[in-house]
């Protein structure tokens, strides 16, 4: 059994306990990201960060995408470089941790649309004769992780 | 007879008024990728809702494969989904 790997202090902060290999992998994934959302913005593995709001009216759409498209490009890259930044931190600040929330699950986004994921799909059994093997692995990583994560920052909201 | 002229030039433009104020409607959807526990706690971060509700709604777009989440003027819809899109989820709006 280990430690939890996310905790929140008495001091409202969140320690981390990652393994140097777990923050090296955190490290580099942000800039794979940022490449293909600066080199490739029209990949379709990136579809999922930016879904439709109007499914139906494709004027209200433009619009729409006219006016976030920025904002939410924006919001995104902040979230990846705190994530980059922050790798090697022991302990997170509230807003870190909501920017790795962020950051993990656009990966997440990211990976789980190129692996064609679905609900049925079991992590735990990796063929690792399989191409997708180190892929699937990482994104079963981050999922965990993202758990962890949650786990950690819905203790601030009130309890029932 | 000019009462029934006043009164084909009023209605259209109450009918339209009326459209224009017919409230929207936010809705999250079902996807592979997303988080159950990660949806709960975008729903208690952005809409302030108990962990309770917040669970509800996710298990229904769970099973369901859809919830509405929130609504009101075309402005607030447009915003809750921005605020959804930025956190991941998928998101429409639609007028009710």
């Amino acid at each position: 059994m280990r430690f939890p790997a996310v905790e929140r202090t008495p001091a409202g902060e969140f320690r981390l306990r990652l393994s140097g290999e777990e923050r090296r992998l955190l490290r580099e994934l942000p800039g794979s990201l940022r490449s293909l959302l600066d080199d490739e913005p029209r990949d379709p593995s990136l579809r999922r960060l930016f879904p439709p709001a109007y499914e139906a009216d494709e004027d209200a759409e433009a619009e729409y995408r006219a006016l976030v498209r920025d904002e939410l490009l924006e919001g995104r890259r902040a979230a990846l470089a705190t994530l980059e930044r922050t790798a090697e931190s022991e302990v997170l600040a509230e807003e870190e941790l909501h920017a790795w929330l962020g950051a993990l699950n656009d990966l997440r986004l990211v990976l789980g649309t190129r692996l064609g994921v679905t609900e049925e799909t079991y992590v735990e059994e990796l063929d690792p004769a399989d191409p997708r093997a180190h892929e699937l692995a990482v994104y079963g990583y981050l999922t965990w992780l993202q758990d962890e994560l949650v786990s950690a920052a819905a203790d601030v909201f009130p309890s029932p | 007879m000019t009462a029934p002229a006043e009164v084909e030039v009023e209605r259209p433009a109450g009918e339209s008024r009326a459209e224009e104020e017919r409230p929207w409607i936010v809705i999250v959807w079902n996807d592979p990728i997303n988080l159950m526990s990660y949806v709960t706690f975008v729903f208690q971060k952005l809409f302030g809702y108990s962990l309770e509700k917040a669970t509800q709604l996710m298990l229904q777009v769970h099973h369901e494969g859809k919830a509405v989440v929130s609504g009101g003027t075309r402005e607030k819809a447009e915003h809750d989904v921005a605020r959804l899109h930025a956190h991941g989820l998928w998101a429409t709006m639609r007028q009710d």
